[in-house]
């Protein structure tokens, strides 16, 4: 059972961790300065969450592995994040889309999350919803800012959205062995939070004049660790300097 | 894009009871994401409880040349300040 709540902590903390990264590469890069600290502030809360749900899993496995260590010194294939997450920044347009998506999946699960009967996971929950609140909130006034802007703005939001559709289903894949988790009320089932993640998206995509979502092939499974080229890349540069200088410390 | 964006001015209240204060300056296309860059550039270490913004061009200034005039005739008023008055005894805590 302990095996079952390592992987699942890791795909908490790894969902984290990964966007973060993402939003990093946007450091000196946004449109403008307020835009920067904003991303910046969102990527910093998200490796907070990181953190705490990478070092809880290395307690659970119980193998002297810290959150540095599991961050810093696993493979791709070991990552348990959703194939979201991983995906380039693209423009601010897919930037936006891909965040909106996210932040909305994770409120949802962090709102049950605080439920949790391990009251670890409830508490870092509690901490963390509240940031995901603002996530939610800020992405979703871009998304409709920019697809209820002008031509060029809402072409790249349609552009934006286009390329992560496919990665939906994944987000939400729960494992036959996380079942146990979920009667327990430890985990929240992911599968039960798609029907207001899907009229959340709609509601907003109208309020933004954007196309519903698209009924398209999905790909699998972040979850299991079979990930897209993105998330090497990724690693190669998130993991450089520790894998460079193992015991270095400052 | 920044550059197309009108300048507000960040007033920040620090803990209750307190004024709003201000703190700075942030491009925004809007009040509403005046606020949230506010927030996220002036309340990120705790600084604040509350936040105001204005619009910069909104707020009427005094001319510095005329400060003279303006400002330095209140030097030479000292009998403004309420310090020539004998206080009774009876009077505490003023």
């Amino acid at each position: 059972m302990s095996d079952i709540l390592f992987r699942s902590l890791l795909e908490l903390g790894d969902d984290s961790l990964i966007l973060a990264q993402r939003l990093c590469e946007w450091c000196g890069q946004a449109p403008s300065v307020e835009v920067d600290l904003s991303l910046s502030n969102l990527g910093l809360d998200l490796m907070g969450q990181a953190t705490l749900f990478l070092g809880y899993a290395g307690e659970v496995e119980g193998k002297g592995r810290d959150a540095d260590r599991l961050a810093f010194h696993r493979d791709a294939e070991q990552f348990r994040n959703c194939l979201l997450v991983e995906q380039p920044n693209g423009d601010f347009g897919q930037t936006m889309a891909r965040q909106f998506l996210f932040s909305t999946y994770q409120l949802a699960l962090f709102e049950g999350l605080v439920g949790s009967t391990d009251p670890r996971i409830a508490e870092i929950a509690a901490k963390a919803v509240k940031e995901v609140r603002y996530h939610a909130d800020i992405s979703a006034d871009w998304v409709i800012r920019l697809g209820d802007g002008t031509e060029e703005s809402h072409q790249r939001m349609v552009d934006g959205f286009d390329w992560f559709w496919r990665f939906i289903d994944d987000m939400f894949a729960v494992d036959a062995n996380q079942r146990a988790l979920i009667d327990q009320g430890v985990l929240v089932d992911r599968a039960a939070l798609r029907p207001a993640f899907d009229a959340r998206v709609a509601e907003v995509l109208a309020e933004a004049t954007l196309p519903a979502a698209q009924p398209v092939w999905q790909v699998g499974a972040g979850r299991e660790g079979r990930h897209t080229e993105h998330l090497s890349h990724l690693l190669g540069v998130m993991q450089q300097l520790p894998r460079a200088h193992p015991e270095a410390a400052w | 894009m920044s550059k197309d964006w009108p300048l507000w001015e960040v007033f920040v209240r620090a803990r209750g009871g307190l004024d709003h204060r201000h703190v700075g300056s942030v491009h925004a296309p809007d009040a509403e994401m005046a606020l949230r860059h506010a927030r996220d550039t002036y309340t990120r270490r705790m600084e604040g409880v509350s936040l105001w913004v204005v619009k910069s061009t909104d707020i009427a200034a005094s001319d510095p040349d005329q400060s003279g005039e303006l400002f330095e005739p209140a030097q030479s008023k000292i009998y403004r300040h309420p310090t020539f008055y004998e206080l009774p005894d009876a009077v505490k805590h003023m």
